[in-house]
């Protein structure tokens, strides 16, 4: 093995010494280029350890001369974002929407900034087009269950509905025939007297019957021929839109069994500002009062 | 250049205690310390065992390979922190065993889903996911209403998490069955116990059936709390950089 270096005839290189059947193998150093790099890297741990958090110690670790740490990087990542925001987000929550509407600018912000926080925050549930499905009311058109202002919306999305927020909107619809309030024949004429109320009954002797029926159960909440009521949440029934369904069945279902869709409260979860932006990007969906 | 490498390549004694040296080196250094730090968790309000109804729902979570399409860890990122909310802490997987943290993303994060939807969009969702958002690609699971619970190993598996560090009482294990059930059915009598035991559960009939306590049920109240246990009013988070 070891003994003197041999010098290959036609390379001029060392040879390692090692021989396979007459195989030698030179022995070339590393290339230049490759081991500067290698040097470099060094160097570069180790300045990087001194400017950046690198070394665990007992009870911590270096911190680094720069003092940087991720969670810090995000706070000041978010803090630029916000002051660049502001003052499109001061505007926005001292003006009302009609104001904001006519405001070029401010409108394309909202539309660009609330149409990112309804689709991260509302589209699982009111459908990426603000469409609803049932059970998640529609958002375009211009049946409001809580009210359509500008005010109900932002109450609405800061304290959802039917959660456990103390400021939550709430409401029962009773489940009158699970809980025996009404027969299931005293339901069928109710449903006939509601289909009525949008033209669509085809039985005047059910719905004569239902009319005391609902007058005596559903009017305190529903209003005088079904107006509804959105101080109540209590949606109009004389309309073609309907939240769970306007079939017959379904009415049917609703009286029996009641309903009770929950909203989150995005109070905490999202910023004031985030909520203001939401209220203006839903009220200019279509059906804003 | 006194030393050659030439005498570990050539020497198979020295070249072992060449990189035993090495090896520990980097082993003290980087492990060592770990046994004197006391804040590589931080100290936060609010976190908690997980109740017995929603180690059970984890637990399908885990059955289920949720963790193949969903994280839960919300990196401290401007983009994760806007769209998830705060950042995840150590604290809040810090009795999970084992942790879900995950490193894929097929669907979006989960550490912070809870309370995010209602009960009914969650029973929905995982029945038939395109029922409540058409443009999903995740698979349905109809199966979780009509699966019962098995929780009869409940007070074995958690005297087995409280071997490993996690904090439950004698009370907590010995309550487990009526707390699971309580906290799937607000009629029960068992309902106060268990938010004294457990503050901020979920207590819900979840799948709409209150006399059965389904997979569906257990799942869902996992999904409820997940991310909500902290009072971050009380998080200081500029005394927590890292």
């Amino acid at each position: 093995m070891a003994g003197t270096p041999e010098k290959d005839a036609i390379s001029g290189v060392e040879t390692t010494g090692h021989e396979w059947d007459g195989i030698k193998e030179l022995n070339n150093p590393l290339p230049r280029w490759w081991a500067i790099i290698f040097y470099l890297t060094i160097v570069w741990a180790a300045i990087y350890a001194i400017f950046m958090p690198a070394v665990p110690l007992f009870g911590g670790f270096t911190q680094g001369v720069l003092d940087w740490s991720s969670r810090g990087a995000l706070s000041a990542s978010m803090q630029e974002a916000v002051a660049e925001q502001k003052p499109y987000l001061d505007k926005i929550q001292s003006l009302s929407p009609a104001q904001i509407a006519g405001d070029r600018e401010l409108a394309g912000f909202v539309q660009a900034g609330g149409k990112s926080a309804f689709l991260v925050n509302c589209s699982p549930c009111h459908g990426q087009g603000a469409q609803g499905s049932p059970g998640y009311p529609n958002l375009n058109d211009d049946a409001w269950i809580w009210g359509g202002t500008p005010e109900d919306i932002n109450h609405t999305i800061t304290y959802g509905i039917r959660n456990a927020h103390e400021e939550s909107r709430q409401n029962v619809m009773a489940a009158y025939g699970r809980d025996g309030l009404l027969s299931p024949a005293e339901i069928d004429a109710v449903t006939e007297y509601v289909l009525s109320l949008s033209g669509r009954s085809g039985d005047p002797e059910a719905v004569e019957k239902g009319k005391p029926l609902f007058e005596n159960n559903c009017v305190s909440c529903h209003r005088e021929g079904g107006a509804g009521d959105t101080e109540l949440g209590a949606p109009n029934l004389t309309d073609a839109i309907w939240l769970y369904g306007g079939s017959k069945a379904k009415i049917i279902e609703t009286l029996t069994y009641g309903r009770a869709g929950m909203m989150p409260a995005w109070e905490g979860r999202l910023s004031d500002d985030t909520i203001k932006l939401l209220t203006v990007y839903v009220h200019a969906l279509g059906g804003g009062q | 250049m006194g030393l050659k490498h030439e005498v570990f390549e050539k020497n198979s004694l020295i070249l072992t205690v060449g990189i035993l040296v090495t090896v520990a080196i980097g082993g003290l250094v980087e492990i060592s310390p770990l046994f004197y730090l006391e804040s590589t968790v931080e100290k936060v309000q609010g976190v908690r065992p997980y109740s017995p109804l929603e180690l059970k729902g984890r637990d399908i979570y885990i059955r289920e390979g949720c963790y193949n399409c969903h994280s839960q860890m919300v990196r401290p990122l401007r983009d994760e922190v806007e769209r998830y909310g705060h950042y995840s802490l150590a604290a809040e997987s810090m009795y999970d065993h084992p942790f879900q943290w995950g490193s894929k993303r097929t669907g979006p994060d989960l550490a912070r889903v809870g309370g995010r939807y209602s009960n009914e969009w969650h029973v929905a969702h995982l029945a038939d996911p395109r029922s409540v958002v058409p443009e999903s690609i995740m698979p349905g699971y109809p199966h979780l209403l009509e699966y019962r619970l098995k929780f009869d190993n409940i007070q074995d598996a958690m005297a087995t998490h409280a071997a490993v560090g996690v904090p439950y009482s004698e009370a907590m294990i010995e309550n487990a069955r009526s707390d699971l059930i309580a906290q799937s059915n607000p009629a029960h009598d068992g309902a106060f116990d268990l938010e004294e035991r457990y503050p901020k559960a979920v207590v819900a009939d979840f799948d709409g059936n209150p006399e059965t306590v389904t997979e569906m049920d257990a799942l869902v109240a996992y999904l409820q709390m997940l991310g909500t246990l902290v009072d971050f009013s009380v998080y200081d988070a500029a005394e927590n950089l890292r």
